[in-house]
């Protein structure tokens, strides 16, 4: 050996593989403006379109009257329901089993829902052209309020569905009733409570709010009349599910269908299901044989594609007066606005919501779901969370915190009180869960410690006093929060979009000179795809991650999966890549045993090669056995060295973490401070541990903006008041707290490279945090539940609620 | 959010600029900055057929002290203010208030005139000016005339501005050595207009308060100068009793309107808090 030789550290560190902090590659062309969005997608001839979209939450379409705007200089057609109906388009299926109005088919349900599509030269003609569109409305009363969504007079918001007693999931109980879920043994869950010595009940509110993507929904369709082939560019999370859908409901065969989801600046759950626009779209290039373009406003996406969350949680928890639990019974009322346009798996109404039993050992638990019909906008997705999780981990960390406070006891130790023990995983939920793997108990000390969590709250016990004694006019709350996640959707025994099973998959193709293309079913939308899912490959199979090339997006080239969101890449892509890249390394490993002339078996993986055991002198580098795959293969192999992998996951992953966020409210004005926010977490496996940050700080900041103000209202007549960043807030560097990072490492046991997912966490866990914080801060003034949003205002009027202020 | 169909002129004179305002009528509007029109054209609450330009006026920028006071070109952008050395120096407040306006961005292209002629009450400057006792440069098809910012404002974006009048410059006259300011402004996020805001000017002597002046941003249709609470605090030494008389007079004129920052009742209550904060701050750096 020679200086020149490099170390194994160095071979290992030139992989750039898992584990390493490596720079986003994605980010060069981001940075410098160069990304390649849907709205850079310009082709010669290109129309674009625009709605005509209802002032009123409720009312019969009386008439549309095109007539003016076809007059619009570079007004071409102006289509409706009407002209839909002649191609069966009128109406389309959701992901949730229901139906949903494309254009206003005799009535509208929502403020701000599509009425008509305009089609135009340009998009200020088209724009011109909405303004003429004449419609008339007789307004019908309209249905705010989700707790009156089944009285018995309740106006009937669904027409279409008259005389319907079942829906996609089940008996409907009320011509506004969607579906009832129920999960877990009533019988003995009542049992409990009526053994309880404790017990606590409270209605804990998740606002409707929205995921907000900077870049909003759009695409651009070119029907191409000759080829009868269809091309749409698209903001798509699941671009594949988007080809199967159009092939089901447009009649046009699959393999005519070409969907390209270009760069995505940001998706968060918003672009997960199918809209209107595109529908109408892609129906105007059909008729016009020319592309047509359809850019989505900021009023247009916080006020009518997919919102979030919107869920009513009575919650309760029984418990021994010394703080063990003994059960859990929630039963939520779901608000899906107009349509139930949830983007969940098909079998799961509310989604995964009965992870609700969270990090604690529940012996036993009741959950009841029903959905029901508002005249609001249609949802809701899964706001950067596995689906209604969020939900889940809000109602039952507040509710910990809540029976905490009846116990007298802090929060920090009820939880530690009745965490899963490690020994107990592989652990089954009350309410049906495998939860795969957790150390929870080491992961709330660490937090513990390294916050000072004694030290804050004896300050806390310090400044209640001085608040008391009327010294300040501060109050101090400490906001625990512990998650669990359920991600990686998921395994086909319980998981489908549409009938087509969950799973991810990998196609990898190495060429001659040790470089390769691998593709997959995701598709990222900022999550950095390109940088970490080349850092697996590299590991796996020795070649340097910079000679990865990453391609998502183009349903054409990539293999068929179900998209990115629900933090399902890492889980179930991930594990397709390790897969595919473990089948081209078993191939390896033959051509390198038939070049080195040894057997197989007398070979070893040794970073970025195979050497001869015993003879370490004996070695073939990954990169040679790929020059050796394309013209010295083993007689009777064939050439070339790919590999496909569909994976379908054995089961669901498991993240959690440990939380704190110590806040100050000033009580006279509401505002607030964060003064310090740590999170620890748990994703198993850890691929770019800067990658990892970046995702932590991103959802933190989005968990932040929904606990604090983030909310999309409606006010008591249906208008929706928060259509635009100025009223729906959207933190700035100035406003984001903070953030402490840190980590503790619980691998998945059944996932190949133990990679658990780490997206959505933040969001998940964050929520809660904020939440509790403020609660806490008001408990000693006699506040048991606070609803969210926490913005100034309405923390004012809890202090003045609480006789804080005069 | 796509604007109606304009066409756009750009004259390069204060005369050139008012004949094409007279002459288009109704249907034309100066265009400064554009950070309030554009947003409102965008959304079609504002489609006028001209845009006149004035950034092709030369004179109508810039700023320069004549005296005791300070003249401001209606095209000096809020960055420009945050530039000078003569606004530090001379009307520090103009400083700290312009700070609070939305962002650098806005703050770029956002100019005096505009934020003082649009007449929106969630605007930060009409209210300081009023508290400076600044009058406003108007050139019209009749001339030239002075007017106070206090006679300026009606009505939410109603102004006494006539048909084909420009508002040319901003007069403020340079506040007492050794005099106090703050301007105290709650918002929910940098780029919000104010839930409530409160402007004061004052004077002290002998630890008492000597001269004040105070006004209020967005809690009415107009921008208000609240006297009653000024005169409240005129001669104490800004115990709690006198802060707590100005805040609830101050709170008595004021009629905001319920919206997403909060209530009535909260932004009334905030207002006086506002108050009382600005004249604390203010008191502190009197000299
Ligand atoms: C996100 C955002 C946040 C903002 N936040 C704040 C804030 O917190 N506080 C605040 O004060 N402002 C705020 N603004 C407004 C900003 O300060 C504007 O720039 C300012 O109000 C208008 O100035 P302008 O030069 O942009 O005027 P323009 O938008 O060009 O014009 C505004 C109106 O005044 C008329 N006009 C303009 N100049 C003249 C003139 N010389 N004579 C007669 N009429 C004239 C125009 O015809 C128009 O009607 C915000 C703006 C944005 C976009």
């Amino acid at each position: 050996m020679n200086d020149m030789t490099p170390t194994r550290e160095q071979r290992t560190a030139a992989l750039e593989g898992m584990g390493c902090k490596r720079k986003r590659v994605e980010d060069v062309r981001f940075t410098q403006g160069k990304g390649n969005y849907v709205d850079d997608v310009k082709l010669p001839g290109m129309l674009h379109g625009d709605f005509v979209r209802s002032p009123h939450p409720h009312a019969r379409v009386k008439s549309i009257n095109s007539e003016e705007a076809l007059k619009v200089p570079g007004v071409l057609a102006v289509i409706t329901a009407e002209t839909l109906k002649t191609v069966n388009l009128a109406w389309m299926p959701t992901l949730a089993g229901d139906v949903q109005m494309v254009l206003a088919d005799g009535k509208v349900l929502f403020q701000n829902q599509e009425v008509a599509f305009v089609v135009a030269t340009d998009r200020y003609a088209a724009d011109d052209g909405v303004n003429k569109v004449v419609v008339e409305y007789e307004p019908l009363p309209p249905l705010v309020d989700p707790f009156k969504s089944m009285d018995p007079d309740a106006p009937v918001l669904r027409e279409d569905l008259a005389g319907k007693t079942t829906g996609a999931h089940g008996p409907r109980k009320h011509h506004n009733h969607i579906f009832e879920w129920k999960v877990g043994d009533k019988e003995l869950t009542d049992a409990a409570f009526s053994k309880a010595e404790v017990a606590i009940k409270e209605m804990i509110s998740y606002h409707r709010t929205h995921p907000s993507p900077l870049e909003t929904c759009q695409c651009v369709c070119s029907f191409d009349k000759v080829k009868g082939e269809l091309t749409i560019w698209g903001t798509f999370q699941a671009p594949h599910v988007i080809r199967t859908v159009v092939s089901l409901i447009a009649k046009l065969p699959e393999q005519k269908i070409h969907v390209i989801a270009p760069d995505i600046g940001g998706g968060f759950g918003n672009k997960v299901g199918a809209y209107p626009g595109y529908i109408c779209a892609a129906v105007a290039s059909i008729v016009t044989g020319k592309p047509v373009k359809w850019v989505e406003d900021r009023i247009e996406n916080l006020t009518a594609t997919s919102f979030a969350r919107d869920y009513h949680m009575t919650t309760e928890i029984a418990a021994t007066r010394d703080g063990k639990v003994t059960g859990l019974r929630v039963h939520v009322l779901a608000d899906h606005g107009a349509f139930d346009a949830c983007a969940d798996p098909s079998k799961w109404p509310a989604g995964f919501f009965n992870i609700v039993t969270g990090s604690y050992d529940f012996p036993t638990a009741h959950l009841a779901v029903d959905g029901v019909y508002t005249n609001k906008a249609p949802g809701g997705v899964a706001y950067r969370c596995s689906f209604r999780v969020t939900e889940a981990a809000y109602c039952i960390e507040r509710a910990m915190d809540i029976m905490a406070q009846k116990l007298n006891m802090d929060p920090a130790e009820l939880r530690l009180k009745n965490f899963i023990k490690p020994e107990q995983f592989p652990y089954h939920s009350a309410l049906g869960w495998e939860y795969d793997s957790g150390d929870y108990h080491t992961a709330m000390r660490k937090m513990m410690e390294t916050t000072g969590y004694a030290a804050l709250r004896k300050e806390q016990a310090e400044k209640r006093e001085a608040f008391r004694r009327g010294e300040t006019r501060e109050i101090m709350g400490l906001g625990v929060s512990f998650f669990t996640e359920i991600v990686g959707a998921g395994p086909s025994k319980n998981c489908d979009i549409l009938g087509i099973a969950m799973f991810d998959s990998c196609e990898i193709r190495m060429h001659p000179t040790g470089a390769g293309i691998a593709r997959m079913g995701t598709k990222s939308q900022g999550q950095g795809h390109e940088t970490t899912w080349a850092q697996i490959i590299a590991t796996e199979i020795g070649i340097p991650a910079d000679n990865i090339q990453v391609e998502e997006g183009n349903t054409d080239t990539a293999p068929y999966g179900l998209g990115t969101y629900g933090s399902r890449s890492t889980p179930v892509a991930g594990a397709a890549i390790a897969m595919a890249a473990r089948k081209i390394k078993a191939k390896a490993q033959m051509i390198a045993a038939y070049k080195l002339e040894v057997h197989e078996d007398d070979l070893e993986w040794d970073i970025d090669g195979f050497r001869v055991k015993g003879l370490p002198e004996r070695t073939m580098s990954m990169k040679d056995i790929c020059w050796a795959a394309y013209n010295s293969v083993p007689p009777g192999m064939e050439p070339g060295l790919e590999a496909v992998s569909y994976y379908d996951p054995p089961n669901m992953t498991y993240p959690f973490g440990a939380y704190l966020c110590v806040m100050d409210i000033d009580v006279d004005t509401g505002v607030y401070k964060v003064r310090r926010f740590y999170a620890l977490d748990d994703c198993g496996t850890r691929i770019n541990p800067m990658i990892i940050e970046g995702q932590v700080h991103g959802g933190l900041t989005e968990a932040f903006a929904i606990a604090m103000g983030q909310e999309i209202r409606y006010d008591d007549d249906g208008n929706v008041v928060t259509g635009s960043f100025m009223d729906f807030f959207m933190p700035t560097a100035v406003e984001t707290p903070h953030w402490e990072t840190d980590f503790t490492v619980t691998p998945s046991p059944h996932h190949p490279i133990g990679a658990k997912g780490v997206g959505e966490s933040p969001n998940v866990g964050g929520v809660p945090a904020f939440s509790n914080a403020v609660n806490d801060a008001f408990s000693f003034l006699g506040a048991t539940h606070i609803q969210m949003p926490h913005d100034y205002w309405r923390n004012w009027k809890a202090a003045k609620d609480l006789g804080a202020v005069a | 959010m796509i604007p109606g169909s304009f066409s756009y002129h750009r004259p390069a004179s204060v005369a050139d600029a008012v004949k094409l305002l007279s002459d288009l009528g109704e249907d034309a509007r100066p265009l400064a900055g554009g950070h309030s029109l554009v947003p409102m054209m965008k959304l079609r609450l504002a489609s006028p057929a001209h845009l006149i330009d004035l950034h092709g006026i030369a004179g109508l920028k810039g700023i320069r002290r004549d005296g005791n006071n300070l003249l401001i070109g209606a095209m000096t952008t809020q960055h420009d203010l945050l530039e000078s050395q003569e606004v530090a120096g001379s009307v520090p407040i103009l400083c700290e208030a312009a700070l609070l306006i939305a962002d650098p961005q806005v703050r770029y292209r956002g100019t005096i005139g505009g934020n003082v002629a649009n007449g929106d009450p969630g605007n930060d400057m009409p209210a300081l000016m009023m508290t400076l006792g600044a009058t406003y440069r108007l050139e019209g098809p009749q001339g030239a005339r002075e007017v106070a910012a206090a006679d300026f404002y009606q009505g939410a974006y109603f102004t006494i501005l006539e048909p084909g009048e420009i508002l040319t410059s901003v007069s403020v006259p340079v506040p007492a050595a050794g005099h106090g300011y703050a301007y105290e402004k709650l918002k929910r996020k940098v780029g919000d207009y104010a839930t409530a805001a409160a402007a004061v000017v004052l004077t002290m002597a002998g630890g008492k308060v000597a001269t004040c002046t105070i006004g209020l941003t967005n809690v009415h249709e107009t921008p208000l100068l609240a006297v009653d609470a000024a005169k409240a605090v005129i001669g104490t030494s800004l115990d709690a009793a006198a802060l707590k008389k100005a805040a609830s007079a101050a709170e008595a004129i004021m009629s905001p309107a319920a919206d997403a920052r909060g209530p009535v009742e909260y932004r009334k209550h905030v207002g006086g808090i506002m108050v009382t904060r600005a004249l604390q701050r203010a008191a502190t750096k009197a000299t």
